[in-house]
């Protein structure tokens, strides 16, 4: 089938502690980005970034690196951002709005001192009168998640801690993972307790990072450096608190993860490795099941027995994941970057065997009041 | 006499499509809404019914009784105010009515509580004219 569109380029900002701007992180990773797609800076007419970033949207970063784009788009939903906006450049791409689309993310949380998962969760909107005065945090919203998991289905907190060993295991093959010994099961669960029942070893590091993404119109393929990673099927959605009744097991991945499958013309039984958020091990465990690679309730057991780890049935998070590589608080790009070298076959030491479909999926805000969510299913030329 | 210590935690600010929420929990009386165009109920109340957007929303006492949807026993945080209380439950709460509401679980030892546990609103009266509603068990 003809692709929507092609990933052309990629890169990951090495460092996660950097004496790096935000700006200066992203300028770095969109010209490593471009000449790994054979491109340069005048092919750019695409931008697309957080609101994150310092100032007004994409408004600096754009000034900073002295680009004219034709299209513009600066949606923030939280760490999936990016992941949507492999999404939207596709749609702008396919209208002619442009032809090569540059994503850039910077972040300076380590060095800024950002705690990112315990800080206090106030948004600056209405809705914090009913939440935030509450004690909310980013990892008490996910923790209420896996209680409620655990009460419904019986997952334990061994199978949580599961997914952050086979993470670490990856991570120890990555040069460039924040934390690279080993753990077990029991490490998890003797680590503190953060928000019951999530320990700290259930959480995503802190680190500075970012990185670049190049999408481009399927008839650059032959202008290219290396083969492109085509993008088969994209969607994304929404969850909430419903108007106060939300299915708090439900997560925006069982809308965009349907939707982006039928895209591609697709089933999960086609994936080779899967790059799955990872804020926290929950995210991970309820993302598989409404991805389908397990029933509901069932994501204890698939977690369980090496089926996630390099060698297995579907290896996840193969770079570390948030858990044990990087995670400067919207991880969306790193799933991307993964999941394209392993397309690609750049991997090394952790390269999937044959790999010839990788799904990506992001979740941005939190499992436990609102979050979005955007799936990728990407394929190798 | 001891003074009285100051409220640390977050306050809410209320602005007028709020107002009559928080002027019932200064009196110790919780409310949801109900929508007059389709009958829905719903919470955390807003200036339109979630589900067909008629701004025809009429407040109705809850009855302040609900079960535990689910918590969790905060042991770190940076919540402003809260690094005081360790552990603090905090909880979606299943309220009678049919909708949920995020608040804190208060006077019951953390390791007591369960899904499903029957609760009921009690208020934390942090100010002159200022009670915020939390649940305990019922």
């Amino acid at each position: 089938m003809t692709p929507q569109a092609l990933i052309a380029g990629v890169h990951e900002f090495p460092e996660r502690k950097t004496t790096k701007s935000v700006l200066e992180i992203q300028a770095l990773s969109a010209r490593a980005a471009l000449e790994d797609a054979g491109l340069s800076k005048k092919d750019v007419d695409g931008y697309f970034t957080v609101a994150a970033n310092p100032g007004i949207g994409p408004l600096p970063i754009v000034d900073y690196l002295n680009l004219t784009p034709r299209y513009i788009d600066g949606t923030t939903i939280g760490g999936s951002s990016f992941v949507a906006h492999v999404n939207h450049a596709a749609a702008a791409i396919a209208q002619g709005r442009c032809r090569v689309a540059l994503i850039t993310y910077g972040s300076t949380s380590r060095s800024s001192g950002i705690a990112v998962g315990t800080r206090e969760r106030i948004a600056g909107d209405y809705l914090d009168q009913f939440e935030a005065l509450y004690g909310t945090s980013t990892v008490g919203l996910y923790a209420m998640v896996a209680r409620r998991h655990m009460h419904e289905y019986g997952t334990t907190s061994e199978q949580l801690a599961e997914i952050a060993v086979a993470t670490r295991q990856h991570a120890s093959l990555n040069p460039l993972a924040l934390y690279r010994d080993p753990i077990s099961v029991a490490d998890v669960l003797k680590s503190p307790m953060i928000s019951a029942p999530l320990h700290l070893l259930d959480c995503c590091v802190i680190t500075d990072g970012g990185g670049a993404l190049v999408v481009v119109h399927p008839d650059l393929a032959r202008d290219l450096r290396k083969p492109p990673v085509r993008l088969l099927g994209s969607a994304e959605a929404i969850a909430h608190t419903s108007a106060g009744r939300r299915d708090f097991l439900v997560s925006a991945a069982a809308e965009s993860g349907p939707r982006a499958f039928a895209e591609a013309g697709l089933s999960p039984r086609d994936v080779q490795m899967a790059m799955i958020y990872d804020s926290f091990t929950i995210t991970v465990l309820v993302t598989l099941e409404d991805l389908g690679f397990c029933k509901k309730g069932q994501g204890g057991a698939f977690v369980s027995g090496g089926r996630i780890t390099l060698g297995g049935e579907l290896p996840i998070n193969t770079d570390g994941g948030g858990l044990s590589s990087n995670h400067p608080g919207m991880r969306g790009i790193f799933l991307v970057i993964e999941a394209v070298k392993q397309l690609r076959g750049e991997c090394g030491e952790r390269q999937v065997r044959d790999c010839r479909v990788a799904l990506v999926h992001g979740t941005g805000g939190a499992l436990g009041n609102r979050h979005s969510g955007a799936t990728l299913i990407l394929g190798r030329s | 006499m001891e003074p009285a210590r100051p409220y640390a935690k977050p306050l809410p600010e209320i602005t007028a499509e709020s107002k009559p929420f928080w002027d019932a929990c200064a009196r110790h009386q919780l409310l949801v809404q109900k929508c007059r165009a389709c009958g829905t109920v719903q919470y955390y109340p807003r200036g339109v019914c979630a589900a067909c957007w008629s701004a025809d929303v009429d407040w109705v006492p809850s009855s302040g009784r609900g079960r535990v949807y689910t918590f969790t026993v905060t042991h770190r945080t940076q919540a402003r105010g809260f690094r005081d209380d360790l552990p603090y439950v905090l909880a979606w709460i299943e309220l009678d009515e049919g909708v949920q509401a995020m608040s804190n679980i208060v006077g019951v030892d953390p390791a007591k509580i369960s899904i499903g546990m029957p609760v009921r609103v009690t208020f934390d009266d942090v100010q002159e004219g200022l009670s915020i509603p939390k649940f305990t068990a019922a």
